[in-house]
């Protein structure tokens, strides 16, 4: 079922593409030598070169060429071997240049796509129209003093990747699907760490609406937009806003908005007639970007398995659900976690733990599978002992509580517990005739036709136990019993 | 190409550079007089002609991605008119 918005004249499609900025991870800048790091002191990651000094001269970073050149084979998309960078010029305080040195007529990445996947199973594919490279500008502080703004510029400079996606986005939950997606790629590349709250992702969101069968009507840009869930918001609000102006008779203008979180509302950011005429023209400065095509095949032969890849090979080797699959490869951390505690063990119990118990623990303590209480390798012993029956699963989920908290092996656990699994048939065929001859109402009811009665006398026999009879066993020796 | 006021007023503007009025008539006629004299080159036929980058035939250096600069933060805001503490201070940048 396609997403709409009831207005007051019918349902209306909205149409969404995104521009996402994500900063490609190097040491140092795109044209300088200075450092990239985050939360440095204001102006000391910054050379002479990114504050604009008169006669400093840019140089192209070559690790920034190759993550651009990776995520592009990512994406799927077409390398351009031959690129070209532009200066895209406007004023403003944190730009100290006038320009921004970027890529417009010919971007280092051209068409490509992404898969994303809905809530209810199915799959899209989202166009990508390019990407390129271009310069971060610094940061502005407006809060700090009453007439002044402050210039940081540790951030001029530095490398990001701009990727357009086609308008192919059609509701709010797609566009989350697809940052979700695309942050996933490019953490698994490694050329970005997709960390929203520092910066390094952030997304521009494009959005228009139209009634069924139009073409696109104007489009309205909402900037910087930090967060998925903000993504999500931004475009219904800024829809529902158009949705409004068109019933009212009035007409959407082309602008760039902000979203505010706390009102769930946009509003126009600057409304200049000329504010996109950035009069591009090539840098003088720099020659067309020219790649070697064999330096292109090496990055590509050494490219990760990607999500999409390892989801498939899940759902084929270890017979996991599409879900299930989807969960476990969204991070490249959770994946290798994944197959590190199921070598060797069932993988679909393996799925459930690490889905189950694991995700809950970490919830629980506030930690992330990089530093789990639990380690892989602890899971899959853990996995091995209910294999080879030496406990059961209900007394794994004690011993797995009990790893957490105290850093033990599972088996060290069990043997220090005693939590061993009762295989001993005779200490079971006691427990069982005990229990039988402590309910002799109990077992009338049974043999009457109460069969829901089965279920407690398993009860009261694994409880006898302490939960430790083997649950077959047990099972096997009362229907021996009382059929 | 003639260049009218309203144009070079559009020009002026993106640039940031103040022109007096009186100034927008004379400024289009050499502004048109640089264009035209430049759009002769347009007579000139370059069907099927690589796009010429300079005048040595070079490729674009790349440099090996290592932290060789930063760190002077004196350096860096030796000729800012206005500072505070590390940070440059411009007159207050209205959203």
């Amino acid at each position: 079922m396609s997403y709409a918005i009831e207005g007051r004249t019918g349902p209306w499609e909205i149409v969404v593409g995104l521009e996402v900025h994500a900063q490609a991870i190097t040491k140092s800048k795109l044209f300088s030598g200075a450092p990239t790091a985050f939360g440095a002191e204001p102006n000391s990651q910054v050379s002479f070169v990114d504050a604009a000094f008169p006669g400093m001269l840019p140089v192209l970073n070559q690790e920034a060429v190759a993550q651009a050149v990776r995520t592009g084979l990512g994406l799927n998309a077409q390398i351009n071997l031959v690129s070209r960078f532009d200066r895209k010029n406007y004023f403003y305080a944190d730009l100290p240049s006038g320009y921004q040195i970027s890529q417009y007529e010919h971007p280092i990445v051209g068409a490509g796509q992404i898969e994303i996947q809905l809530a209810d199973g199915t799959t899209r594919q989202i166009g990508v129209t390019r990407l390129h490279l271009e310069q971060d500008a610094g940061k502005s502080l407006h809060d700090q003093h009453p007439t002044k703004s402050y210039i940081d510029l540790n951030r001029a400079g530095v490398p990001l990747m701009e990727i357009v996606s086609e308008p192919d986005i059609r509701s709010p939950e797609e566009a989350g699907a697809y940052v979700r997606k695309l942050r996933s790629i490019l953490r698994y590349l490694g050329t970005c760490d997709g960390n929203m709250e520092e910066g390094s992702l952030r997304a521009d969101v494009n959005v228009s609406v139209r009634k069924h069968g139009e073409p696109y009507r104007t489009r309205c840009e909402i900037k910087n937009v930090n967060s998925v869930r903000f993504v999500m918001l931004a475009i219904e609000a800024e829809a529902k806003r158009q949705i409004e102006v068109w019933e009212g008779g009035g007409t959407v203008e082309q602008e760039t908005r902000l979203f505010d979180p706390n009102r769930g509302e946009t509003r126009s950011m600057r409304s200049k007639e000329d504010a996109h005429d950035y009069r591009y023209f090539p840098d003088p400065d720099l020659l067309p970007v020219v790649l070697d095509e064999a330096w292109v095949a090496e990055l590509k032969a050494a490219l990760p398995e990607l999500p999409d890849a390892k989801q498939a090979r899940f759902i084929g080797d270890f017979g996991l659900s599409p879900y299930d699959a989807a969960v476990l490869v969204a991070e490249r951390a959770t994946a290798d976690y994944y197959e590190a505690a199921a070598a060797g063990r069932d993988p679909k119990q393996a799925a459930n733990w690490v889905t189950g118990d694991l995700f809950a623990l970490l919830n629980r303590t506030g930690r992330t599978i990089e530093d789990s209480p639990v380690s892989a390798a602890a899971l899959g012993a853990l996995l091995g002992l209910i294999a080879d029956n030496t406990i059961s699963g209900k007394i794994a989920k004690q011993v797995f509580d009990i790893m957490a908290e105290t850093g033990e092996g599972p088996a060290a656990i069990v043997e220090a517990r005693g939590l061993r699994q009762v295989t001993d048939t005779s200490a079971i065929d006691a427990a069982v005739d005990a229990v039988l001859a402590a309910n002799p109402d109990k077992v009338a009811d049974y043999k009457a036709g109460k069969d829901k009665m089965f279920g407690f006398f398993v009860g009261q026999v694994m409880k006898a136990m302490a939960g430790k009879g083997n649950p077959g066993l047990v099972n096997a020796a009362l229907k021996a019993r009382i059929g | 190409m003639s260049l009218d006021p309203a144009t070079v007023r559009r020009i002026a503007r993106l640039a940031r550079i103040r022109v007096e009025e009186a100034q927008l008539v004379p400024l289009g006629h050499e502004l048109s007089g640089i264009l035209n004299w430049i759009e002769q080159l347009n007579e000139v036929n370059i069907d099927g002609v690589e796009p010429l980058t300079g005048a040595a035939n070079m490729a674009l250096r790349l440099r090996p991605d290592v932290v060789s600069d930063g760190g002077d933060v004196e350096g860096v805001l030796a000729n800012a008119p206005d500072r505070a503490g590390s940070f440059y201070a411009v007159p207050k940048v209205v959203e």
